[in-house]
């Protein structure tokens, strides 16, 4: 039965790229200047070596992501949507199988990334605005350039007047904005979250998702999200990769199809949001059956 | 170019925020700071009080022979009739602390850093560092005397010996402790080792640094008194050996006041220089403010 799940997984992906492509002339808006595939990961496997046992992270898995592309990845705990996520930033190396970035072979951390965690790890002795700029003083980008930017960021996250707060002044939903805004100082083509609003609240969260809706609207980056949350993966992205539980692998990839400008409460009420949320519900709950 | 952000963020700091968002933090903060001293003090004050009430109790009851213990009234008449005395060997005894305590500091760090960086040094080095721990320096106190004779070297040797080792070992835990996701986000950042080191590293440790640096202290107090036991003619443990010498419990016990005054003195610097250098630390925080949602 996997097998058949990944033949059927790559006929839809190949489906999906040349979809995309279609609309990457119209789309050219994209301000990092790429078009094509941003993410591919090819037949990758994962292994990790503990004292007692061997663990299979993630085996086989297949993924092409459009640039300015929003894919959601959901699946039960432990399937490995972190290490995939880590792949791709070259923080982890797969065992077998290839990862790239814009054609480009993934060896060792990548710098043309953003990365946001499911805790902000915010630096204790930075204010908000030096917290985003940690970034560029990493980076040695020009000063006047990243304090722009800065403040462009903190307008469009909803942080002005919090930008000389201290991490431990601030919510759990403005520390995460700062996380964000640190993550997109640099302007890269690629946005990797790792369970970004995992740790908020009902309400926050539902506020961070349609601001992150705007964002990546207004940015165009490429996003990849993992996330526990059905709707929110739904709400946010282009397509949803479910995947199964360890040893990790993709189950099926949902084209959402819904327009890229979402509002919130008319979106969790079209036939498109209810159809898929239904799928990878069913998803889910069979992978959880099965066990 | 680093340096310009540096000037500027700070120079941003400190204009009033106009903004909803942040209070004015100067101004409650120095009231709430003064009566949270009170607050926090006045206990320990009055357990003080209650001791030297006791002691001068004892001593004026006459229960136990004055030459035995001498009354408050007696220590402080020593300690006002001979000032010129007791103030040259407490210089010299703070002057040997304060030298041991800074070079057990620099060593301390040093080794810390060498250690967290490279395995096969901690691996090397840190059963070396037990075993200079456990050795009881008041044992080896005479050796140094021998090897270095009666000047300042041995009192200094032995303060580093003593205020060396919980140093180390809360830089070391301070340097481990950094979250592990800011060091993966400072790769995908393209930061240097040494950008990472000084930027997150090295201050995420300071908490940790600064718990160790108020026990070294304390410590250094203790270890110059033992070096200046062992062979001295100077110092507040010579002062305290020829008072007990001469049964000169006056003397003796204006001696040991001022030995911990300057324990206690060193110690609140200590805090001081946190405060300062660390506003931020959670330990030092009043209540954490929530200020949105």
């Amino acid at each position: 039965m996997p097998k058949d799940a990944t033949l059927k997984t790559d006929a839809t992906l190949k489906k999906d790229a040349t979809l995309k492509k279609a609309d990457g002339a119209t789309g050219d808006t994209n301000h990092t200047g790429h078009t094509g595939t941003a993410v591919r990961a090819a037949d990758v496997d994962v292994r990790f070596r503990t004292k007692k046992k061997d663990v299979t992270a993630l085996t086989d898995v297949s993924l092409d992501v459009a640039a300015g592309e929003f894919v959601a990845i959901v699946g039960p705990s432990g399937c490995g949507k972190s290490t995939l996520l880590k792949l791709v930033a070259g923080l982890l190396t797969p065992s077998s199988g290839e990862v790239s970035l814009y054609g480009e072979r993934v060896r060792g951390p990548r710098h043309d990334i953003g990365y946001v965690f499911q805790r902000a790890a915010l630096l204790e002795w930075r204010s908000a605005r030096r917290n985003i700029l940690l970034q560029a003083e990493m980076r040695g980008m020009p000063a006047t350039q990243a304090r722009a930017r800065a403040d462009e960021l903190i307008r469009m996250t909803g942080l002005t007047g919090f930008e000389d707060a201290y991490p431990h002044e601030l919510s759990g939903g403005m520390q995460q904005r700062v996380a964000l805004c640190r993550a997109l100082l640099h302007e890269p083509p690629v946005l990797l979250m790792d369970e970004p609003f995992g740790a908020l609240d009902a309400l926050t969260r539902e506020q961070l998702n349609v601001e992150m809706n705007r964002i990546w609207r207004q940015t165009r980056t490429t996003v990849l999200l993992v996330t526990h949350s059905i709707a929110e993966a739904v709400y946010l992205a282009d397509r949803v990769v479910v995947m199964s539980p360890r040893p990790g692998t993709v189950t099926e990839i949902i084209d959402v199809g819904l327009p890229a400008e979402r509002d919130y409460a008319q979106t969790l009420a079209t036939p498109e949001f209810r159809t898929a949320t239904g799928r990878i519900r069913e998803l889910l709950g069979a992978v959880s059956a099965h066990d | 170019m680093h340096e310009e952000f540096t000037v500027s963020q700070s120079a941003l700091r400190t204009t009033p925020v106009e903004t909803a968002g942040v209070a004015d933090r100067q101004a409650p903060r120095l009231h709430r700071r003064a009566a949270d001293v009170a607050e926090r003090s006045w206990r320990p004050v009055a357990l003080l009080v209650v001791c030297f009430a006791a002691w001068w109790l004892i001593a004026a009851t006459e229960l136990v022979q004055p030459y035995l213990v001498p009354s408050p009234g007696r220590t402080l008449d020593v300690i006002l009739d001979k000032p010129d005395y007791l103030w040259q060997h407490t210089w010299v005894t703070t002057y040997e602390t304060l030298l041991g305590f800074v070079i057990a500091v620099a060593v301390g760090i040093f080794s810390a850093v060498v250690m967290v960086y490279s395995s096969t040094v901690e691996k090397t080095l840190y059963p070396i560092l037990l075993f200079a721990q456990v050795v009881p320096k008041i044992a080896i106190a005479p050796l140094f005397v021998v090897w270095l004779g009666f000047g300042i070297a041995p009192k200094i040797l032995i303060a580093v010996l003593i205020a060396f080792f919980p140093v180390v070992i809360s830089m070391v835990t301070g340097l481990k402790a950094v979250d592990p996701e800011m060091l993966q986000l400072s790769a995908t950042m393209g930061a240097s080792p040494w950008q990472t080191f000084r930027k997150i590293r090295f201050p995420a440790s300071l908490p940790h640094l600064f718990s160790g640096l108020k026990v070294a202290v304390t410590l250094a107090v203790t270890g110059a008194v033992v070096g200046e036991f062992v062979g001295a003619n100077e110092g507040l443990g010579y002062v305290i050996l020829q008072a007990n010498g001469n049964l000169d419990t006056p003397m003796l016990f204006a001696g040991l006041l001022v030995m911990s005054l300057i324990g206690v003195v060193l110690f609140v610097l200590v805090e001081i220089a946190e405060k300062v250098f660390l506003p931020w630390h959670a330990s030092r925080r009043d209540v954490a403010a929530t200020t949105a949602y």
